[in-house]
């Protein structure tokens, strides 16, 4: 138990054996740097007046975080009286019809917060795997030849920093036009969504893996001409192994990217997500929706926190270069 | 149970059982609230998800492409849309959701500047309805500056768009034609006050932005414009149009073709919601707040929304008045679609040039009647007297019910308007088109 909380403590930046020096340095310090945003935040907050009352503290974002949280049970309580009352129905029906067709269904209440939350972290690992499986192959053919690296580069530099908000209308557009079936896998939203977050995210593991391939030292490539590898044993034994780090680096930059990303999309697209969960509050406009939004800024920003870890974590397990310090 | 089953022989089993419907967050989406919260949608055996939307042409939108079953929707929007004007398809309505519920609100300042013009009561209180013969000198005065007297709206189509141009142009100020054929679709020729599109909720942040003076929305809008003390609501659309029909339940026309017994039942659900929210003399308003006030509905807190949907209504901070039909949701048949409902939104558009070209009496029925589906209200409304769950003395008398209300008198200008005539109640009026007239 206890080395498994180790494990998962070490990418945190603590250290199995503690000194107090070490102790300070790495529980201390972080804990007061927390005590006096909360300081801040708690003053700051009591002297903004917005039309909507004061801004929130941390005492009500507790508050509401506790609400959102009973708010959650409460529907989960709803979902079981609904498919009570669904069975009940359906029984009836039977009863007046032995042939009735008996269908299932989905609960049709609201998604709550933390349901929100569930949808935001399908929707961004999805594309970001979608992102990947692109960024990663098409990098390593664009690292390993100059001349598609030259020939593509300019495309990947005028659509790197493009904003998912420009995507968004065209994506939309474009998935109402072709993804188009009478019983669709995927809500449509949900695929606007992916690609959205997949347009934005693939640049950086593009690029990473293009100069991590492009660099592989010139006495790894002269072994495998001399051993005359053929091409693909040649890519999987030599420069996919080399090029890992930088791989890694990144889909580290990717998957952040994905998250602002899925955020912003999802708020402007009213796809389900945590950013609809925003946008609803505001539009919503009660004195408990600036708390409310608080809550999801704060757990977006431990979710994208979280994201980041389990990828530097994986990031340092796959380097084998050790002596780099990642952070 | 029996007439429950018999029920179901009579309208035959949903051909769609789990369907989503599309609203967006203002207390007249109450009907679908209720109904899927007292469970009348499920008793007809549907499997109901609701669905805020960002705007009202998100909203059409989805209708029209098949991700929303059906929605919530202003009165003018099937109409718009099925005589092409914004976006072309062709949208039914079978269930008028609400009457009244709109008002009019000025920031602050404005205010300020209209008072001096306003008469006042006995009591110091300015007397209502207030015209905008009292706004008349204020926007002279922006027009003598040389400055644009902005005002927002929820949508080109919107009854808020028509109430608004009502009451300013029976208090002389123009609120501007629209010019579609040559591709104007400001709606600002020869305007005094220059109107835009703003989404409900954003009305009075955008307000205390400086962005626009004033605006016409729907409810908690006006009176959270109270509550946050940044404007006063001057006029509700109750005294602008005595009883105005508001939103309308839409769906589109091939969606009613295909799902003809779906549809029955999702009126009949709606029926009975509207009847229990204007149930004991609105005694159940309370607990429809308290459900509307969720997060998942309109979110606004309790008290703002309380204010106009329990039968007041705020205007100035402390001069809350009674307003008992300030929302209607079932007296006075409000959910029967009557087709001369349906024909003064089209006068309107007529009015302000929405619709370009002169037009006969007969084609405004016409297209009343292409929108305005009574027949299947009828059906669904017999049904439930069949069922036992409303009495026949509830609804107008089907065997005799022409569509046409009797001719209306109770507008601010005092213009009686008579459904059967729709070419001669535009030549009543001193600001607007005549029957006759292109821009």
């Amino acid at each position: 138990m206890s080395s498994i909380a180790l494990k998962l403590l070490k990418p945190l930046g603590l250290p199995e054996k503690f000194n107090l020096a070490q102790l300070i340095k790495s529980v201390v310090v972080p804990l007061s740097g927390i005590l006096v945003f909360l300081f801040i935040w708690n003053i700051g907050a009591q002297n903004i007046n917005t039309s909507l009352g004061e801004f929130p503290g941390p005492t009500q974002v507790y508050e509401e975080s506790k609400n959102l949280i009973a708010e959650h049970n409460r529907e989960r309580q709803k979902e079981v009286a609904f498919y009570e009352r669904l069975e009940i129905r359906n029984a009836k029906k039977l009863e007046a019809n032995p042939d009735a067709v008996i269908k299932t269904r989905p609960y049709t209440g609201k998604p709550t917060f933390i349901d929100q939350i569930g949808t935001s972290l399908v929707t961004v690992l999805a594309g970001f795997f979608a992102a990947s499986l692109i960024a990663i192959p098409a990098g390593i053919v664009i690292g390993m030849n100059k001349t598609l690296y030259s020939a593509f580069n300019p495309v990947i530099q005028l659509f790197k920093p493009v904003s998912p908000l420009a995507w968004l209308p065209l994506v939309t557009m474009v998935v109402s036009a072709l993804y188009v079936s009478d019983d669709p896998m995927f809500a449509k939203s949900f695929v606007t969504s992916l690609i959205t977050v997949s347009l934005c995210c693939l640049w950086p593991t593009l690029l990473n893996t293009a100069v991590g391939v492009s660099t592989i030292s010139t006495d790894l490539n002269n072994v495998s001409k001399v051993l005359r590898l053929p091409w693909l044993t040649h890519v999987i034994k030599i420069v996919i192994p080399s090029a890992i780090p930088m791989i890694f680096t990144g889909l580290r930059l990717s998957l952040g990217i994905a998250w602002m990303v899925l955020i912003a999309a999802e708020m402007l697209a009213q796809n389900p997500g945590l950013g609809k969960f925003v946008w609803d509050e505001f539009q919503n406009g009660s004195s408990s929706s600036l708390g409310r939004i608080m809550v999801a800024v704060l757990v977006i920003g431990l979710i994208g926190f979280v994201l980041d870890r389990v990828m530097l974590a994986l990031q340092k397990k796959v380097s084998w270069d050790k002596s780099v310090e990642l952070r | 149970m029996l007439a429950m089953s018999t029920a179901q022989a009579a309208v035959g089993e949903p051909e769609k059982e789990d369907l989503k419907f599309g609203f967006i967050k203002l207390t007249d989406m109450a009907p679908l609230a209720i109904a899927y919260e007292k469970g009348y949608f499920e008793d007809e055996g549907l499997y109901v998800q609701l669905e805020a939307q960002a705007n009202w042409k998100v909203l059409l939108d989805r209708v029209i492409d098949g991700e929303l079953d059906g929605a919530h929707m202003l009165a003018g929007q099937p109409l718009g849309a099925t005589i092409g004007y914004g976006t072309q398809a062709h949208i039914i309505t079978a269930f008028s959701m609400d009457l009244n519920g709109n008002a009019i609100t000025v920031s602050n300042d404005i205010w300020e500047q209209m008072k001096p013009h306003v008469p006042m009561g006995a009591d110091g209180k300015p007397v209502h309805p207030i015209k905008a013969d009292a706004l008349k000198p204020v926007v002279d005065s922006f027009q003598a500056q040389g400055k644009p007297f902005n005002m927002g709206m929820v949508f080109p189509v919107s009854t808020h768009n028509y109430e608004l141009r009502y009451w300013l142009a029976a208090g002389g100020i123009h609120p501007g034609y629209y010019a579609p054929h040559k591709g104007d679709t400001a709606g600002q020729i020869d305007a005094d006050a220059l109107l835009s599109v703003t989404p409900p909720p954003q009305m009075p942040s955008t307000m205390e932005a400086g962005t626009i003076y004033g605006y016409c929305v729907g409810e908690p809008w006006n009176q959270q414009a109270v509550f946050k003390g940044i404007g006063v609501p001057v006029v509700t659309d109750y005294e602008i149009w005595k009883d105005n029909p508001e939103k309308v339940f839409g769906v589109s026309k091939g969606w009613a073709d295909e799902n003809p017994n779906t549809h029955i039942r999702v009126v009949k659900a709606m029926i009975r919601a509207a009847k229990w929210l204007d149930d004991n003399n609105n005694g159940n308003r309370p607990e429809a707040v308290e459900i509307l006030s969720r997060s998942d509905y309109v979110g606004a807190d309790y008290d703002v929304i309380a204010n106009s949907m329990t039968g007041t209504f705020e205007y100035e901070k402390g001069d809350k008045r009674a307003v008992p039909d300030f929302n209607v949701f079932f007296r006075h048949n409000a959910t029967y679609p009557y087709y001369s409902d349906a024909i003064w939104y089209l006068t309107q558009m007529r009015r302000w040039g929405q619709i370009a070209e002169p037009k006969s009496d007969d084609w405004f029925m016409d297209t009343a009647k292409k929108v305005y589906r009574p027949d299947i209200y009828a059906t669904a409304a017999k049904e439930l007297i069949a069922e036992g769950k409303l009495e026949a003395s509830e609804f107008p008398d089907f065997a005799s019910e022409t569509g046409y209300k009797a001719p209306q008198t109770h507008f601010i200008d005092n213009i009686t308007y008579d459904g059967t005539k729709p070419n001669e109640y535009l030549t009543k009026f001193k600001i607007g088109l005549k029957p006759d007239t292109t821009l």
